[in-house]
């Protein structure tokens, strides 16, 4: 098992070196303006952007750049460890930034997990249970309905009616828990977990279900049964465990795409995360802060891979590395 | 007379289907008393398994018309609810499957899957409940029980699965063990120790064995009375030798002749024409007709009865007593 | 059981097999550390026109051997001889034309059917391939396949899963035999089916190597099917060829002490002779082919071995048995082969025979 984990984190290392190069052979294969012109903001004089040039080091060719920004990254920089450098737009250090953003994006991503893991599992189980019913139609229609409202269709309607309308709930903005105490920082959450759950929810729902439903055929649940268990022991105990026992590697995975960043979400109910600072940094040409997000939000789903695939090895006996 | 451990009255088990209604058990009547080897012996489709699912109570009544009767100890498991019915899976009635592989949790301890049947019908400790596992495994001879009831079925082979199941099946001392192809996955050798183990716990507790297979060898070296089904019903029944040296209807001959066997010395086997019926359109009177080399007129109209030939042997055929005896000595028995 | 005329030179010839799977172990780069000995030296002949049954349980590596016979798997070490031509290393267009002679029928009918295609096609794709017959007649030959295995022709456009097992299994042997190849190895071709339908495609194989001239290599867990079709028969212990024997004397006067559990545990339609027939059960199971036992493979669960002096227990324990003769025709590897009071006992079960 070591070994095994040993080689994969090597691969994860050499995975996020391509995905930052990609990023870099993209930036610079694009047509776009030159940064030093946008960093340099009004009043542009040809020594002024040399300076920034050099300040920023890009007189240098892409691919010395890509190399600065991994040694600046593994060692450091002037603004402490890991050296993310500069943001291009802001000019504040973006190790700063990068740790206050995910904060945020953390909480919205947990909390709509919780919601949906809560919610699309106990309709998917239901549904397993009593297939081909009223109930379990309806259920798996409207996850279907809810699989077809995208968030950025969802985020305005649901604003648009529990605020707008109904004014039960505050519109958008993050508050934090500490300044504001928890009614205000929770209630502003609600409307973003929601919305943002309401899609996976759905997805989790359908798949628990079949899931589920294939673990119930299986040839040990007529085991379970003929040993003379108790229904409720038979589908905790022996179908709830080998069914969901997939999900959980979806699960991780998501969750880490999540990580990298809710951009539509964010930007729709104005939550300072790492996705609002992506849609910034595109627009703004912000190389510094553009690798850096990338790096980060490639961090996540590759560690989120190794997690889950270890973790699953300890849920599956069968389950063997090496 | 002793009262029969198990007795079973004209059960119908149908299924509806989109395609029409499936008939797997068309009428099964038997009994089986205390301790007593029963053979069933079927093709795929014979209704072999199905009838025995039924008497565990295992078909979802939801999805499955039951009629009949199915008496345990003079109780009616058909009409017994499900809370009921628990209560006597694994204490009274234990059955064993066809594929150890599959029919075990893949994810719990084999020790552990069999300490839990012991504590959902007896008030144990979980430490109490394990030794007992432990002393099952013993008792099947799957070595260094202790090791093994702390690993998981992916590491045991075939047959110590199966004697895993096995196992399982007798930790609560049932009067009725039901094996439903227990074999049939498995190598020859693996399957020789397998029924031996069976033929000797049955003797060590005292357990009565309905053995369903395909393998008529199986049967006779094993079973004290043996029943041959087709399309859902008792074509024949009897004893050992009734079934072997005395068959005295055509589906029995076709299995025999069929057999490959290291006895005789034929390059041709004798295969039986066609195939199985559809349980949804049975052919009207006799359900073997369709394939029968000896079939006349009456066979497709009327529907045999299973009559009774001699003590416990009786067959379903329309055929005359003495056809069927001068049939036997000129084609069945005479060896080529 | 036949007896077929042995001329010329085999068909097949497989001289010292060895097929090991290595485990390999290691961070980046990954080092052989065992490996799993599935064929450990095996020589077998198969003359045009017979049938050679291969008999062994899980694990014996008889599969592996029909694989790598058909060039499926690479021989870790040994020769195959095909039709006088060396193949072991074969490869390209040389190698797609000698497929064209050996063709494999496959256990589970299930399985190895695609389901997404019909039978026309499955049963046409080798002609298509080879090109073996014009295009614009291959739905011709393709019905006169399945003519000649027992279906309807106009069942061209079905789908697998509208024919029952038994229908599977005919729909395999028209593709085997649409190339009209020299040799037929047929893995476990019956063990999935009834009993019935077993006979059916028993006596299905026998017709057609009869018309056709085929040669068959038939290999069964079951040594009462193999009976019947084959004119030879070797048993297989992890690995290795423990027994062979023409016509029915492996049956008669089985030498190895495995061949007589195997003949032992194979069950008997007949009430009296069961009771009687010696019964021999093996312990334990087969042991791993990762690492096979020292000496002779089957030492640890050798009955024979257990009723013998320590010092002849040795033997076994150290020292590997060579297949030596045993009789015309008869080869066995063992110190200490079964004598005759076992072989009687055996005898008595089987009525038909000479014993």
């Amino acid at each position: 098992m070591l070994r095994y984990i040993i080689r994969r984190v090597l691969w994860a290392i050499l995975v996020l070196l391509i995905v930052v190069l990609i990023t870099y052979m993209i930036f610079f294969l694009l047509p776009s303006g030159d940064p030093a012109v946008r960093l340099a903001g009004k009043n542009q004089t040809p020594q002024l952007l040399e300076q920034i040039r050099q300040q920023f080091g890009l007189n240098h060719p892409w691919y010395i750049q890509y190399l600065l920004f991994l040694k600046h990254a593994v060692l450091g920089d002037q603004y402490g460890w890991p050296g993310l450098g500069l943001s291009f737009i802001s000019k504040v250090p973006l190790k700063g930034i990068i740790f206050s953003r995910i904060a945020v994006t953390a909480q919205l991503a947990i909390g709509a997990a919780i919601v949906w893991l809560l919610v699309g599992i106990s309709v998917g189980i239901l549904s397993a249970l009593r297939p081909h019913t009223v109930g379990d139609r309806t259920a798996m229609g409207l996850a279907v309905l809810a699989i077809s409202m995208p968030v950025f269709f969802l985020g305005p309607l649901a604003l648009y009616i529990f605020w707008f309308k109904l004014g039960w709930l505050p519109g958008t903005g993050y508050y934090a828990l500490g300044q504001y105490g928890f009614g205000t920082w929770f209630s502003h959450w609600i409307l973003p977990w929601v919305v943002l759950a309401v899609l996976y929810a759905a997805f989790y729902a359908r798949l628990s279900r079949s899931n589920l439903m294939e673990t119930m055929s299986e040839d040990y649940i007529r085991t379970a049964r003929a040993k003379g268990l108790t229904e409720k022991r038979v589908v905790l105990k022996h179908g709830l465990r080998a069914g969901l026992t997939p999900i959980v590697t979806v699960f991780g995975l998501d969750l880490a795409a999540l990580l990298g960043g809710a951009i539509i979400t964010e930007s729709i109910f104005n939550l300072p995360g790492i996705g609002q600072l992506t849609v910034q940094a595109v627009g703004g040409q912000d190389l510094n802060t553009i690798a850096v997000i990338t790096l980060v939000a490639a961090t996540f789903v590759v560690f989120a891979n190794l997690v889950v695939d270890i973790l699953y090895a300890f849920l599956d006996p069968r389950v063997r590395f090496d | 007379m002793p009262e029969p451990l198990l007795e079973v009255k004209d059960l119908r088990v149908q299924f509806p289907t989109d395609d029409g209604v499936v008939k797997a058990v068309d009428g099964l009547s038997f009994t089986m008393a205390a301790g007593e080897t029963l053979g069933i012996v079927g093709e795929s489709g014979s209704g072999k398994s199905v009838s025995f699912l039924t008497v565990m109570g295992l078909i979802n009544k939801k999805s499955a018309i039951i009629e009949g009767e199915v008496l345990f100890q003079g109780q009616d498991l058909v009409q017994m609810s499900n809370d009921e019915l628990r209560e006597i899976r694994g204490p009274k009635i234990a059955m064993i499957f066809q594929d150890p592989m599959t029919s075990l949790h893949p994810f719990y301890k084999v020790g552990d899957q069999i300490s839990e049947m012991i504590l959902a019908h007896e008030d144990i400790s979980k430490k109490e409940a394990f030794n007992r596992s432990v002393e099952m495994l013993k008792r099947v001879n799957i070595p260094q029980p202790e090791e093994r009831a702390k690993q998981f079925p992916h590491e045991f082979s075939g047959g110590m699965r199966q004697r895993a199941m096995i196992a399982m099946a007798l930790s609560l001392n049932p009067d009725l063990l039901i094996a439903d192809e227990p074999t049939t996955a498995l190598d020859v050798t693996v399957q020789a120790q397998i029924l031996d183990l069976i033929d000797r716990l049955q003797s060590e507790f005292n357990t009565a064995v309905a053995l369903i297979t395909h393998d008529l060898g199986v049967v006779a070296e094993h079973c004290d009375h043996i029943q041959v089904m087709y399309a859902g019903k008792i074509v024949e029944e009897g004893t050992a030798d009734d079934i072997y040296y005395r068959p005295m209807m055509p589906y029995t001959w076709g299995l025999l002749r069929s057999l490959p066997r290291l006895g005789h010395d034929t390059d041709r086997l004798t295969p039986i024409a066609g195939a199985p019926p559809s349980l949804i359109f049975l052919p009207d009177g006799c359900s073997f007709s369709p394939r029968c080399p000896y079939v006349f007129d009456e066979c497709r109209v009327i529907e045999p009865d299973l009559l009774p030939i001699d003590g416990h042997h009786a067959a379903r055929c329309l055929l005359s007593l003495e056809d069927r005896e001068r049939i036997v000595a000129q084609e069945i028995l005479a060896t080529p | 059981m036949r007896e077929k005329h042995r001329s010329g030179e085999p068909l097949l010839r497989l001289q010292g097999i060895v097929k090991h799977f290595p485990i390999t172990q290691g961070i980046v780069f990954q080092k052989k550390v065992g490996a799993v000995h599935a064929v450990d030296g095996v020589d077998l002949e198969i003359y045009p026109g017979e049938t050679v049954g291969l008999v062994g349980e899980t694990g014996c590596g008889k599969s592996t051997l029909a694989r790598v016979a058909m060039r499926l798997h690479d021989a870790t070490d040994g020769t195959i001889l095909f039709d006088g031509r060396d193949i072991t290393r074969m490869k390209g267009e040389n190698l797609r034309a000698v497929r064209r002679d050996m063709q494999m029928i496959f256990l589970d009918p299930y399985a190895s059917l695609n389901p997404r295609k019909t039978v026309g096609t499955i049963v046409g794709a080798p002609l298509r391939l080879h090109k073996t017959v014009p295009k614009n007649q291959v739905k011709a030959e393709v019905q006169n396949l399945m003519e000649l295995v027992g279906l309807n022709p106009e069942h061209y456009n079905r789908y697998p899963h509208e024919f029952s097992g038994g229908q599977r299994q005919r729909i395999g042997v028209a593709r085997a035999l649409s190339l009209r190849p020299k040799l037929i190895v047929c893995d476990e071709p019956v063990s999935a089916l009834d009993v019935s339908i077993q006979a059916q495609i028993l006596n299905l194989l026998n017709d057609l190597q009869d018309e056709f001239n085929l040669t068959y290599l038939f290999i069964a867990h079951d040594l009462s099917v193999v009976k019947h079709i084959s004119d030879r028969v070797a048993v297989m212990y992890l690995g290795k060829i423990v027994e062979a024997a023409d016509g029915t004397a492996l049956y008669t006067q089985p030498k190895h002490p495995y061949t007589g559990a195997l003949l032992s545990a194979v069950p008997i339609a007949d009430p009296n002779l069961a009771k009687t027939k010696k019964r021999i059960i093996l312990e334990g199971d087969v042991p791993s082919p990762i690492s096979p036992p020292s000496g002779c493979r089957f030492h640890p669960r050798c009955y024979q071995m257990r009723s013998l002096d320590p010092e002849k227990q040795e033997r076994c324990q150290t020292d590997e048995p060579e297949l030596v003769p045993h009789g015309p025709g008869h080869i066995a590897a063992c110190h200490w082969p079964l004598d005759a009071s076992i072989i009687d006992a055996l005898a008595e079960t089987d009525p038909g025979s000479s014993g």
